[in-house]
């Protein structure tokens, strides 16, 4: 256990060192999209009855900001170290598949719950946010980082180059999290938009985050439990086969 | 009789390339060994192999009788491979690097040891910088330094000494040599063969990934009627003899 601690410390350091880029300047640009989407729509009708914009969007605002450190700490970990050539300190080691998996994880779960809590306490001191259902939504803040950083260490062993690695960042995670109901709710869509969302996992962790705070949401959060956490378990499942059978990392 | 490092018809291949063909080699526990081979021989390959950076498309790979594969954790505790390149973490300082390397191997409370790797490897006035604040030749010693850290039985020094300033060479080689005495098995390769020469009681040349020549440093001079190591491996590499 120790060599894991010793792996899930170290990527915790890593971001923790660069604090200014990795906590920090998510915090300043999800501000920036709460400051200006919440005046643009102030006079915007409530989505849900008694929740005003601003209510509505920093639930999702949070998850997204979650989601997407979560990944870019894992992926950006393993792309690096692969470019640098200092994974060899890590894949020299007697550390298992399953201790490598995990500390990449944990870490990436670290920095997105980091993140997101800055952002959601930073929003609920200026705007009126309640916490309806906590566990619903610490559920969905811990299983939707979880995710994230699996499949940020899925990008990280199959990305060769940091172009790669900001080609899955701008053409996957950005238009997903985007495009996930974060900035409105998928019932004001046309039909056909709105059954696109459905295939958008991203969707699922805001609409249940959402729910577990203003205890309104869009579907049931049990639906967006059982397609999450089934998501979460067949991503990491894979990262674990992948990291088992070394594809391109022992080669 | 456990070997320090086994090798048993080992092949791997990339695309089109055979890297290595059918390598058989074994290390005796507390032997100072010389891998030798032009560019492009195999050498590095076969050490990635038998460090598990690489898997080996056939074959057994076996370190203080441990399977590289099949028991890799024990066999990676009783490895310590110092690769060629010149590679470092760049938000770690140099005592950070060693600290978790330790960690990595399962080591807590190495304090002792790690200063003194520092001390032998004269480094302690670098301790606290980091990593990129290191001349090449520096980083050069924190990469021997973290090879060593976990105190393997088995150390792989993958040519340790490409491209660094005497100093250091006089440095690394006292230091080492103070291992083997200690009982460490020692794999080097090198392209400064007198080096391999002064250093290393046996020698493998690798041709094109099979292994030409393993035998004494002694043997191989006589065997060629010659004072030095460069003159045997360049005979070696112009008629490709299998001297095993």
């Amino acid at each position: 256990m120790r060599g894991f601690r010793t792996l899930l410390f170290k990527e915790i350091l890593r971001f923790w060192k660069v604090s200014f880029q990795t906590v920090l300047a998510p915090l300043v640009s999800t501000l920036l999209y709460l400051l200006v989407f919440s005046h643009v729509m102030s006079d915007h009708p409530d989505v849900y009855p008694g929740v005003t914009y601003a209510a509505f969007l920093i639930p999702g605002l949070t998850m997204m900001a979650m989601v997407q450190n979560a990944f870019a700490n894992s992926s950006s970990s393993l792309v690096q170290s692969k470019v640098m050539g200092n994974m060899v300190f890590v894949l020299l080691t007697p550390l298992s598949h399953a201790e490598i998996f995990g500390a990449y994880v944990l870490a990436a779960m670290v920095r997105g719950l980091l993140v997101g809590t800055v952002v959601f306490v930073t929003g609920w001191v200026f705007f009126d946010v309640p916490i309806r259902q906590p566990l619903w939504t610490i559920t969905f803040a811990v299983i939707s980082t979880a995710l994230s950083g699996s499949l940020g260490i899925l990008a990280g062993i199959w990305a060769e180059k940091f172009d790669q690695m900001a080609a899955w960042q701008n053409f996957v995670i950005l238009p997903l999290t985007f495009l996930s109901g974060a900035f409105y709710s998928i019932h004001t869509l046309p039909p056909f938009w709105a059954a696109l969302s459905r295939f958008n996992p991203f969707f699922y962790m805001i609409d249940g985050f959402r729910y577990g705070l203003l205890g309104s949401a869009d579907i049931s959060p049990w639906e967006s439990l059982l397609i999450v956490g089934g998501a979460c378990l067949a991503l990491s499942w894979t990262t674990l086969a992948v990291l088992r059978s070394g594809w391109r990392l022992r080669n | 009789m456990t070997h320090a490092i086994e090798i048993r018809g080992v092949e791997k291949r990339f695309g089109d390339l055979q890297a290595l063909k059918s390598v058989d080699l074994t290390v005796e526990k507390g032997e100072f060994f010389a891998l030798l081979g032009p560019n492009g021989a195999g050498k590095t390959t076969l050490i990635n192999v038998l460090a598990g950076l690489s898997r080996p498309d056939a074959g057994v790979l076996k370190v203080m009788g441990y399977d590289v594969v099949r028991e890799y954790r024990a066999a990676r505790r009783n490895l310590g491979v110092v690769p060629q390149e010149l590679v470092f973490d760049p938000f770690l300082t140099v005592r950070e690097s060693l600290e978790l390397q330790s960690g990595y191997f399962g080591i807590a409370n190495n304090g002792d040891w790690i200063e003194d790797l520092l001390s032998n490897l004269q480094l302690m006035d670098k301790a606290d910088k980091n990593m990129r604040a290191l001349s090449g030749g520096m980083k050069r010693r924190v990469l021997i330094a973290q090879a060593l850290v976990h105190r393997p039985p088995v150390i792989v020094l993958d040519e340790p000494t490409a491209g660094v300033d005497v100093e250091l060479r006089k440095v690394l080689w006292k230091f080492i040599q103070r291992l083997n005495h200690e009982g460490h098995t020692i794999l080097l390769t090198t392209h400064y063969l007198e080096e391999a020469q002064t250093l290393c009681r046996r020698v493998g040349i690798l041709k094109q990934g099979q292994i030409v020549a393993l035998d004494t440093t002694e043997n191989l001079l006589a065997g060629r009627s010659s004072q030095s190591l460069e003159d045997v491996f360049v005979a070696i590499m112009q008629d490709g003899g299998v001297g095993k």
